[in-house]
């Protein structure tokens, strides 16, 4: 067999595990990458603007299409520019492979310049890191990056290569299988421990489902509905699992926790039964754990062993692909009703509308961002930012498709959403895709609308200008006696931003042109920008104050006091 | 904390570059102090076996067990603290010593079944292994003459029996003297195992 060059075996190995694009950027240390990439005309490489944006990028890619995200990026500078995202991507289990360049291997420990310990920066977000210093070790190493990443709990892998590795000859030969001896995910459910959660089940009179983002990432949405609809639970979708069973169907409640549903967190407080199927009773959903869910036993259903009662006591935990559980549980669960319980919750949720949209004149927030998901049809995509417009995004996500509405859920990453949608749209290059951008963290990562143009991809992004960062001056003026300190900054005029970077960009100032203005871009074959104005003082609602117990939601914001009304 | 307790793990890991750092990340994230570390070679070519000792709550040390198989490199965690186990360690104490005084120190030495090591003019080095409880006796029966210096390994443990941490061939290993395992109760000072 011919001897070809390390970058070469890392573009030989990609293309066996099938990947078409990478996010990245080049420099000194990733240069042979980029000199290899010509006789590999099959996989596409993106340009970006900021390595944060590349893995930004190849997380939301991951989302929506299954496959691991690929990012490249150059040592030093350029590695730990991925920090971020690589972090974003551990928090919410996304299957990410970075291949980082590193400084040539005689030079590493010795303040090379553009040296940064990346292996040892990224330890704690990283499922696994290698250093690899041997060209023969480098297929190895890529092959168990990609099994360990979308495997078991998916995550972070980065593999760090110096250049001179990158330039030395060897044979490719790809291992057939990967050997890690401490590595054996479980992904079947203890069939006795299955038994107990269906009985725990069958007996149950206020039985509530917590679906997470682990049935979106196992593909599991056709199982979670057989479950609900054979024993008609209801089902809460957390922020990561929205669109993990269907919006339109009748035992959807929607979101719970700190924004979420008013009577999805009374109901978690009455429930009898809780069944949390991949997810992990995160803060933002649980509230003060001491008095959560405190008549409910609860049956935990997760791939990650980690996650069993690390923060709730469970009665019944199942370690496995939340799918494969499913596949496993529903034979053994009775058909149910719980029509009292379900006019329970109805009769809450009658009294308490929670995400009703107010009568006005302004341009309420919340009505744009209905408005678009109103005009823009069941098949379109969805990524956000971080903050008000973000929890707005979710309240208002009533979608079907599992895998349409992408945000940065556990590390809250301002400036995700505008890499996250091109990522998207690269995955899905016919599918209409949304960035809902917050005018603060829209500024994080604007530079990337550049690829828009690059790359043709007709993003549509909708700024929620508030001109403020709104959930900061939520908590300002809520917890901190309205001092209201830096949170108001300078804005570019982003239509002129937008027309610089190529594209199409559109103002909304008044209510009258939202509907129209959403239209034109839906029609427009190319990006767009639109910056709506609107209304700045607008509370996001309901609202659990931090630090207290899901009983005492907000639903909505205290009519007596004149800084909230509407 | 309620159940805080000194906790002993083994750990069975892969012998590769930087796995060290990666389990200790897992305790400091978690903010552990480790109370000792020891580490090397195990019975099975590729793996290496580290002891810990840890302070903290049972529920506090599963979490992070838990968390430490989450590095791909760890084969095998086991928490041995409620196991009947072998738990020994190693010091060198460097002790000032006088014609005067050498002779009581051999005494001590002798009682603890310890050795002397190294002698100088004006020092004895002394090699003792045993349990911390039995180190911290003879430090303490030492110390009036003068500690120059100090070095303790911190624990290694292994399960009494046929039975071992690992999945390996049980070895034919003589049983040995019974053994207190960590937490059952204080000893008393000088015992001498």
């Amino acid at each position: 067999m011919t001897k070809i060059k390390g970058a070469e075996i890392i573009m030989e190995c990609l293309r066996k595990e099938g990947v078409d694009v990478i996010f990245g950027y080049p420099g000194g240390a990733n240069l042979p990458m980029y000199d290899a990439l010509k006789k590999y005309p099959d996989i596409k490489h993106i340009l970006v603007r900021h390595e944060q944006a590349a893995a930004h990028a190849a997380d939301a890619y991951a989302r929506v299409s299954g496959k691991a995200g690929v990012v490249w990026a150059t040592s030093g500078p350029g590695a730990t520019n991925l920090v971020t995202g690589i972090a974003n991507a551990w928090m919410d289990s996304v299957p990410l492979v970075c291949i980082t360049g590193a400084v040539v291997s005689w030079l590493l420990g010795r303040d090379g310049f553009q040296e940064a310990d990346i292996t040892g920066i990224t330890i704690p977000i990283v499922k696994h890191n290698e250093l690899v210093l041997d060209v023969e070790q480098i297929a190895p190493a890529i092959a168990e990056a990609f099994h360990i990443a979308t495997t078991g709990r998916p995550g972070p892998v980065l593999v760090d290569i110096p250049r001179d590795v990158q330039q030395q000859l060897a044979e490719f030969n790809y291992p057939d299988s990967v050997d890690l001896p401490g590595y054996q995910p479980t992904t079947t459910g203890h069939p006795q421990q299955v038994k107990k959660a269906a009985q725990l089940i069958d007996e149950a009179e206020r039985p509530l489902i917590l679906a997470g983002h682990g049935v979106v990432i196992a593909r599991a949405a056709e199982e979670l509905k057989e479950l609900a609809e054979k024993a008609q639970i209801p089902v809460i979708t957390t922020l990561l699992g929205l669109g993990g069973f269907p919006g339109s169907h009748e035992l959807n409640m929607g979101m719970p926790g700190m924004h979420g549903m008013y009577w999805n967190n009374m109901a978690i407080q009455e429930a009898d039964v809780l069944i949390g199927i991949g997810m992990r009773f995160d803060d933002r959903v649980t509230g003060a754990l001491k008095e959560f869910a405190p008549k409910a036993r609860i049956i935990h259903i997760d791939i990650d062993p980690a996650e069993i009662s690390k923060n709730v006591k469970t009665a019944v935990p199942i370690v496995g692909d939340v799918k494969t559980v499913m596949q496993q549980l529903i034979p053994h669960v009775s058909p149910a009703r719980h029509d009292a319980w379900r006019r329970w919750i109805d009769d809450i949720r009658r009294d308490h509308p929670s995400i009703a949209i107010p009568e006005t004149d302004k341009i309420l927030p919340q009505y744009v961002i209905k408005k678009i998901y109103d005009l823009s049809g069941p098949q379109a995509y969805y990524a956000t930012g971080v903050g008000q417009h973000q929890m707005w995004a979710a309240q208002y996500f009533w979608g079907d498709n599992p895998y349409s509405f992408v945000t940065s859920g556990g590390l809250g990453t301002m400036g995700f959403e505008v890499p996250a949608a091109i990522g998207i749209q690269v995955a899905k290059p016919q599918s209409t895709v949304w960035s809902f951008c917050g005018d603060g963290g829209f500024q994080m990562t604007m530079e990337e609308l550049a690829l828009c143009t690059e790359y043709e991809l007709p993003v549509k992004f909708a700024i929620i200008n508030n001109n403020y960062l709104g959930m900061v001056r939520q908590w300002q003026d809520h917890y901190y006696d309205g001092n209201k300190q830096s949170v108001r900054m300078f804005q570019p005029d982003f239509v002129k931003l937008a027309e610089a970077m190529g594209m199409v960009g559109l103002r909304v100032s008044e209510k009258s042109m939202v509907e129209s203005t959403i239209e034109a871009a839906l029609q427009h074959p190319g990006a767009v920008l639109i910056d709506f104005q609107v209304e700045e003082a607008e509370d996001c609602f309901p609202m659990m104050p931090p630090g207290v117990s899901l009983s005492e939601t907000i639903d909505q914001p205290p009519v007596n006091q004149p800084e909230y009304a509407r | 904390m309620s159940n805080r307790r000194l906790h002993t793990i083994v750990a069975l890991v892969q012998d590769r570059p930087g796995v060290l750092n990666k389990i200790a990340s897992k305790w400091r994230q978690r903010a552990f102090n480790i109370e000792s570390l020891t580490v090397g070679h195990s019975e099975i070519p590729g793996l290496s076996r580290m002891t810990f000792t840890v302070d903290g709550a049972s529920n506090d040390i599963e979490q992070v067990t838990k968390q430490l198989y989450k590095v791909i490199e760890v084969v095998k965690i086991t928490d041995v603290t409620s196991e009947q186990v072998v738990a020994r360690e190693l010091a060198l104490v460097k002790v000032g010593a006088t014609k005067e005084t050498r002779g009581s120190i051999i005494e001590i030495v002798d009682v603890f079944r310890a050795k002397i090591v190294d002698v100088g003019s004006d020092s004895l080095v002394i090699e003792a292994t045993g349990t911390e409880d039995k180190i911290d006796a003879i430090v303490a029966m030492l110390s009036p003459f003068g500690l120059k210096e100090l070095v303790r390994t911190g624990r290694v443990a292994m399960v009494r029996g046929g039975t071992t941490t690992v999945k390996a061939p049980p070895t034919d290993g003589a049983e040995q003297r019974p053994h207190r395992s960590a937490g059952e109760g204080k000893p008393k000072v000088g015992s001498l195992i």
